[in-house]
């Protein structure tokens, strides 16, 4: 097991990427956080108070599952639901998807179709806390708080306060 | 590694089908309730359905009329996007001598994936779980089971109290011939609930006592202490006249109106699994009644049929099915 980032990088990260969001939505005015559960809906909140920070207005936040729209349920097992709140209609709003660690990218595919399904939004998109490659779909981020390069068969694992009670990122080696 | 990794939820028991109440534990109930609570918004979204299931075929097999029920299946299936074939009794190979289990196995042929079975012979979907391959969900047999009910009574209870441990729940009328209140009683006492039973003595069931319920025949002297008052619908088409007096009679004796609305508790809550023989076991008072939840029910009935439906079909397809189907 690597450590790769602490609670202090964590951190750091998370401001960057509250002024990255802000600047590229040209301000704080029509954006909507969705983290995907679990651990996107705690980063979308501490973006969302970082944003907060930054134009004085803390943007809604909410949380969007993805597990009705995968295109793998008949390769897994049964997949605990998680929960969708979404606060204000998001038509016509500027839609950041929010998730700790992009992959394959077939987790955004199946959230591009349930943002759909909850109207048009103007815009949608995607910030990570880390981008670990390896993707199977022409999907990228538009925010990412760190490139991690890391071999198929490791496991990137990002822990989170309110979830496992730390903020770090750790890599564990092919079993 | 010390810390977890993954959410810390207990996976429950995968599901093969849903035959009767008594087949699921507590964490594969809470795990339903806890799907269905999640699918309920999406009949509201501007896109009332979700991919899940595209692909996958649910038959319907109804060899007893029911209107709503099947309805119900029928939203539950196409909300979640699996396509649904009906196949009725009328006009059907059943009623050129079919046997059930040849017309499922013609079914899983054709490349069925789940059969939903209402039938009048109690204990068929137990039969003809045992002998296919593909999931059965039991839409109610005879006098037997009927677990879908049971579960949209119990989500629906717990959307109005947060748990059911300790509720009073009293069950009225038609106990006999009734596959809800089996499941019911069977589901309310795995939550926690204590059972009340109430009814005209030659409709409760001989073998009650092993229930685990209390019976009673004084529906006046218990209605003011109840959490819960649940009235069973008359199942006219059941029984023989013999059972019971007439229906003006039964309305007066075991039926909910003003009198019995004004000696319940303000907070107390009335269920009825519907079609409600309105002026029977419930007036038209009853039916207006704030603290009646039968549309409620009738509307949770479907993310409650949807989450038994996800968990019956969103996973790896058996081998038999894949045969089939390839």
């Amino acid at each position: 097991m690597r450590r790769l980032l602490d609670a202090d990088d964590v951190a750091r990260m998370l401001r960057r990427l509250a002024h990255e969001i802000v600047e590229g939505a040209g301000g704080a005015y029509d954006l909507v956080l969705l983290g995907i559960p679990s651990r996107g809906v705690p980063l979308a909140e501490r973006l969302a108070d970082a944003i907060g920070g930054i134009e004085g207005t803390v943007p809604p936040v909410g949380g969007l599952d993805v597990t009705l729209y995968r295109d793998d349920l008949d390769r897994r097992g049964p997949l605990p639901l998680g929960a969708t709140e979404v606060p204000v209609d998001v038509a016509d709003r500027t839609v950041v998807l929010v998730d700790d660690v992009l992959y394959t990218g077939r987790t955004i595919r199946a959230a591009l179709d349930a943002v759909s399904a909850l109207g048009r939004p103007a815009r949608v998109r995607l910030a990570v806390l880390v981008d670990r490659g390896h993707r199977e779909l022409p999907i990228r981020a538009d925010h990412v708080g760190k490139n991690l390069p890391t071999a198929p068969g490791e496991r990137v694992v990002v822990r989170v306060d309110e979830v496992d009670g730390v903020d770090e990122v750790v890599v564990e080696p092919a079993p | 590694m010390t810390a977890a990794t993954a959410p810390t939820v207990s996976a429950p028991a995968p599901l093969t089908d849903l035959v009767a109440i008594r087949d699921l534990d507590r964490a594969q109930v809470d795990d339903l309730l806890a799907v269905a609570a999640e699918l309920l918004p999406i009949a509201r979204r501007e896109r009332a359905t979700v991919p899940t299931l595209r692909g996958r075929i649910v038959c319907n097999l109804f060899l007893e009329d029911s209107t709503r029920t099947r309805l119900s299946f029928d939203l539950a299936a196409k909300r979640l996007s699996a396509d649904v074939v009906a196949f009725t009794a009328e006009g059907s190979s059943v009623s050129k001598g079919e046997s059930l289990l040849d017309t499922a196995q013609t079914l899983m042929a054709l490349g069925v994936d789940l059969v939903v079975l209402r039938t009048s012979s109690a204990g068929a979907p137990v039969q003809l779980a045992r002998q296919l391959d593909i999931p059965v969900l039991n839409a109610g047999d005879g006098w037997h089971q009927h677990p879908t009910q049971a579960l949209l009574d119990a989500f629906t209870l717990l959307q109005h109290r947060p748990i059911l441990e300790g509720a009073r729940i009293l069950i009225v009328g038609d106990v006999l011939h009734s596959r809800v209140a089996r499941s019911d009683v069977e589901l309310f006492r795995l939550l926690g609930a204590d059972v009340t039973l109430v009814a005209p003595p030659t409709l409760l069931p001989t073998d009650v006592s092993a229930w685990g319920v209390t019976t009673t025949a004084d529906l006046d002297g218990v209605l003011p202490d109840l959490d819960v008052v649940y009235v069973l619908r008359l199942q006219k088409e059941r029984m023989h006249r013999a059972f019971l007096p007439p229906t003006g009679e039964y309305a007066a004796t075991w039926g909910i109106g003003p009198a019995r609305l004004a000696s319940m508790r303000p907070d107390a809550l009335l269920m009825h699994p519907g079609p409600v023989n309105r002026g029977v076991e419930l007036s038209s008072a009853a039916l207006e009644d704030p603290r009646c939840l039968v549309q409620e029910q009738v509307t949770n009935g479907i993310a409650v049929r949807m989450a038994c439906l996800y968990r019956l079909l969103a996973g790896p397809r058996s081998e038999a099915a894949r045969e089939v189907t390839v």
